[in-house]
């Protein structure tokens, strides 16, 4: 498994955070067609190389980070914290 | 297209095997001491073909194989990066089975097996299939109802399957642990009799042989870096090895499905999770069934050499690496031995991981995109594998004929825009 940088707490043992996923713009639910808010649901950009996700830290301080990490090598680069969100529920 | 329900390839087709492989034939090469001539011959790559299959998996030279055979299309591309079966084909844990939960997944892979069980015979291959028995085990009253909900489901679409007590499965596995004194008891499971095991290397080089016999061209060491996309259009595709012009293009990678569709300009609902499975030393026969628990997330199989084949499910996050993972070893061993505490002194030889495109629902994406002569036969998940016979027979005719079968109709990229999933998740996401 891999070390995770929290924002809060340091280096911690992955397994300890609940990957949420990549971050993406969260359009307006009254705004939007049912088909843009099916491709907000469901698309994913997946790649591979560096992605920018949201991460929960559930068994350490219970808040949500946003990673900078390489889905090949699994190298963080940067980590901060994810501001007020709720599970499933990135930050635009 | 005629269709058949007994399995057997539909066409007679014209194939010129380099050798035919049977008992008679091992023993006259045996005594005349003759070497056998390759299965299968490369060819130098042309510039132009009709189609352009990228991904040399199951599922990629079965379509190539079925478009061959029943629909008369030889003038075949398939490409692969690396070598043939060097991705999902190859790393799996070689079980198939039909007992799904959606009538729609049931007679998907009801087709599948029934292929499987021709497919020596059609390829002139020993695929080794061993249809043993899958069962998978309830730890708890919710999962034995859906177990129930499953069975029912298969019994409606006549797919063998029934719920059985823990004497039963004592009595077709009796290294189980049955007792009730243990964290997760063993309260009943789902009985799978067609469900087995079968050499998965076997499968991809009888699909190669088969192929390429039919003319076929097999590009191994090829890696598609581009595709021509012009007026809503495919023109071609871009390779290390040069160039190719092709009105089709087909997606049949599992890991990379993003990225190949990303050079087409097709957004996919997929996201690549690795996957581990592991194999001990060879052990004597003692296991005569595939154990399946989705509690304890393991899967247990015995090859024909004496190994236990472990895997698991997906591992907890995104990711490309095809590392393993001490914890992941830490914890299926834990998991194996809860269920069969004699295994104790039994040594792991080697783990490994593979890659699997999850999609949402838990279903594959097959069909047409938005993108003219660019179809896909991806979102694989944990399944791809069992499912490569019937994928390479709906796909081919799906090329052949310009649209999809019915048979894959519910599992189009466009039902997540339509939102009408296929949910499998219940049957499909640890179960194998």
């Amino acid at each position: 498994m891999i070390l995770l940088p929290c924002a809060w707490c340091g280096p911690r043992d992955a397994a300890e955070f609940a990957h949420i996923g990549e971050v993406s713009a969260r359009p307006g639910p009254d705004e939007v067609t049912p088909g843009q808010w099916r491709d907000y649901l469901y698309m994913r950009a997946n790649p591979c190389g560096w992605t920018r996700e949201t991460w929960y830290h559930r068994q350490g301080c219970r808040r949500f980070i946003t990673v900078e990490r390489h889905t090949e090598t699994n190298e963080v680069r940067s980590v901060s914290a994810a501001g007020a969100v709720r599970a499933g529920e990135p930050p635009a | 297209m005629r269709t058949s329900t007994n399995g057997h390839r539909q066409g007679p087709g014209r194939s010129s095997y380099p050798a035919r492989y049977s008992a008679a034939g091992l023993l006259r090469r045996g005594l005349a001491s003759q070497p056998w001539p390759p299965a299968w011959q490369p060819q130098p790559m042309k510039g132009s073909y009709d189609v352009v299959i990228v991904g040399g998996g199951v599922h990629g030279l079965a379509a190539a194989y079925y478009l061959a055979v029943n629909h008369g299309i030889t003038d075949v591309a398939v490409l692969d990066k690396g070598y043939i079966g060097s991705g999902g084909s190859g790393r799996n844990t070689a079980i198939l089975r039909s007992n799904y939960l959606t009538p729609e997944g049931v007679r998907f892979y009801d087709r599948s097996v029934k292929l499987y069980q021709r497919l020596a015979t059609d390829l002139d291959y020993n695929v080794m299939f061993s249809q043993r028995g899958h069962m998978t085990l309830a730890h708890s009253d919710a999962s034995l109802r859906t177990m129930r909900w499953r069975a029912e489901v298969n019994k409606v679409e006549g797919v063998d399957s029934e719920v059985i007590g823990p004497a039963e499965i004592k009595r077709l596995a009796p290294f189980l642990d049955v007792s009730p004194a243990v964290r997760y008891p063993i309260l009943g499971a789902l009985w799978h009799p067609p469900g087995g095991i079968i050499r998965h290397d076997a499968v991809v080089w009888g699909y190669a042989r088969g192929a390429a016999a039919h003319g076929v061209h097999i590009h191994q060491n090829t890696e598609v870096t581009g595709i021509d996309v012009a007026g809503g259009r495919v023109r071609g595709v871009t390779t290390s090895q040069g160039p190719i012009a092709t009105p089709v293009v087909l997606n049949a990678t599992a890991g990379w499905s993003t990225l190949i569709s990303d050079m087409a300009g097709v957004a996919m609902p997929v996201m690549t999770y690795p996957l581990q499975a592991a194999v001990t030393e060879p052990v004597k026969p003692f296991l005569s069934t595939v154990i399946v628990s989705g509690t304890l997330h393991v899967y247990i199989s015995q090859t024909d050499r004496g190994e236990l084949v472990f895997g698991a499910s997906v591992d907890p996050f995104t990711s490309y690496s095809m590392r393993g993972s001490l914890e992941f070893i830490e914890g299926l061993a834990g998991h194996v031995l809860e269920l069969m505490p004699a295994l104790t002194k039994v040594r792991l030889l080697r783990q490994w991981a593979g890659l699997c495109d999850m999609t949402p629902d838990f279903s594959p994406i097959m069909g047409h995109t938005p993108v003219d002569g660019f179809l896909v036969d991806v979102g694989w998940g944990t399944y791809g594998f069992k499912a490569g016979p019937v994928s390479g027979e709906a796909m081919a005719q799906c090329i052949a004929s310009g649209k999809p079968p019915e048979i894959i109709a519910p599992f189009g990229l466009d039902r997540f825009g339509a939102g009408v999933l296929v949910g499998e998740k219940g049957a499909a996401a640890v179960g194998h």
